[in-house]
């Protein structure tokens, strides 16, 4: 097998599907997660204690991040080896060939606003509850309130009551989406698993993909913004 | 017709290039691409100056020897041919045209809008064959090959290697051309002998020749004179994984 995933062009790319396809497993089951937060609080409070700082938590937190940084890193080596193959001369018309994403020509400028927004979300949310508890703290003050490192929904409703949140996060979901129209079906391509019958197919389901994880993550962002209250935000600090 | 050119002029690979405009007028409809060119080199000759150099041979869309980049597009705005088959009529009258080399750090500038596609001649070299011994001619229907298999083996082989992926790819990736050889080959038994080492000895050439990596955007197939589509890329990623895993 000798070394072909970092040195042949299509090994390198085999390494984008691989960890791109478990990065989108992921944020499916983050999704899923987030949506108990519409039905009820407490219940989305329990699954932020299950997964706490618990070495099966901590586990998967460290896989996670290698998979995200395996993706980043080979992202900027591709794009690297891609910008230096395109020669220094370009051309003078260029034009949008037929059937060819916006998205597809895009990918990194994508994952760059993607990962801006990790940035945020991590500094929202991980930091104020798995961190929390990995530094030996059960509680962080967030906007005037003392939040425990458990209670997620009180985290989110505190973070969405603020308009700009929302409207960055949006941006991000959306970001996600564009990336995620073109990652999910070029995935399978990288792969091998592709052929004409299937591209429709496989594109088709691109779309839902990215449109269900936008979708799901959004409305739980306008849902905390549209009832978030103060006596709200008290009473589940309180439970 | 009439029509403004602005033509890349390059004196050799070392020199510094640069855009110039010329005027072709009367020009009919129904010329060919190429036959406005030879107008345009023949006004040019007799002004006493330089003809534009630019490769061409058969004019039958058949030898992939033509390779302009015509208004942002390779082998300019028809659909599915080369640029020996477009005609005049395609573009309006009075419009400028634009035309450019194939930028590729793998197809360096050799003069004006020829480009070195050597490159493709060494990928080829490194595995895009069947070893045969040269004995008697075999009967043709000796092995059975399934009609579907053949007929998709045909239309890999109608790759005619003139290089429009790759300089349409924004990565400057030979993947399409790579998979349709692979490809061709793969699907019929006497290339599926050598199939794993092709693969990987095409793949290995490809990528030290500085071809970049394919980001499957598609911008290849919709470019390809003879419209090779990207399902051939993905035969290439199977046949390639599938060989390294063999390994």
């Amino acid at each position: 097998m000798s070394c072909f995933l970092t040195n042949s062009s299509v090994g390198k790319k085999l390494v984008m599907s691989i960890t791109g396809c478990f990065l989108v497993l992921f944020i499916l089951f983050h999704m899923s997660m987030n949506l108990a937060m519409l039905f009820s609080p407490a219940a989305y409070d329990a699954i932020c204690e299950f997964l706490g700082a618990n070495w099966y938590a901590l586990a998967a937190t460290v896989v996670l991040a290698a998979g995200v940084a395996v993706h980043f890193i080979y992202a900027f080596i591709l794009t690297v080896d891609n910008y230096r193959a395109r020669g220094k001369q370009r051309y003078q018309v260029t034009v949008q060939e037929k059937g060819v994403s916006w998205a597809s020509k895009n990918m990194l400028v994508l994952g760059v606003i993607v990962i801006l927004g990790l940035g945020l979300h991590l500094i929202h949310f991980w930091s104020k509850m798995q961190l929390v508890e990995i530094m030996g703290h059960h509680a962080s003050v967030v906007g005037g309130y003392e939040v425990g490192a458990t209670q997620g929904a009180a985290l989110m409703m505190i973070t969405f009551s603020k308009w700009y949140n929302v409207v960055l996060y949006i941006v991000w979901f959306a970001a996600i989406w564009f990336h995620l129209t073109h990652g999910v079906w070029s995935m399978f391509q990288t792969a091998g698993f592709a052929n004409d019958t299937w591209y429709p197919r496989l594109k088709c389901l691109a779309n839902i993909v990215a449109t269900l994880i936008f979708l799901g993550f959004a409305v739980v962002a306008v849902y905390c913004f549209l009832t978030s209250t103060p006596q709200l935000i008290e009473s589940l600090l309180i439970a | 017709m009439n029509f403004k050119l602005k033509i890349w002029r390059q004196r050799d690979a070392k020199s510094q290039g640069a855009f110039e405009t010329y005027e072709v007028k009367n020009i009919s409809a129904d010329t060919s691409f190429l036959e406005m060119m030879d107008i345009l080199n023949n006004d040019l000759i007799h002004a006493g100056k330089e003809p534009v150099a630019f490769d061409h041979d058969c004019r039958e869309g058949i030898c992939g020897m033509c390779s302009m980049h015509i208004n942002g597009h390779a082998h300019g705005p028809s659909q599915a041919v080369t640029t020996c088959q477009m005609y005049m009529r395609k573009f309006e009258d009075g419009s400028t045209i634009t035309i450019e080399p194939w930028r590729s750090a793998a197809f360096p500038v050799i003069r004006d809008l020829v480009v070195d596609r050597s490159a493709y001649d060494k990928i080829l070299q490194a595995g895009g064959f069947i070893s045969v011994r040269t004995n008697s001619v075999p009967d043709g229907n000796a092995i059975p090959i399934p009609k579907a298999d053949a007929d998709e083996s045909m239309d890999a082989a109608a790759c005619v290697g003139c290089g429009a992926c790759a300089a349409t790819c924004k990565n400057g990736s030979a993947m399409l051309f790579v998979a349709a050889r692979v490809s061709s080959l793969a699907k019929l038994p006497q290339g599926k002998v050598e199939g794993a080492r092709r693969a990987k000895s095409m793949v290995a050439k490809m990528d030290e020749l500085g071809f970049g990596n394919c980001t499957n955007t598609g911008a290849c197939q919709a470019q390809c004179p003879k419209s090779i589509s990207i399902a051939h890329i993905a035969r290439l990623n199977r046949e390639f994984l599938a060989a390294k895993l063999q390994d």
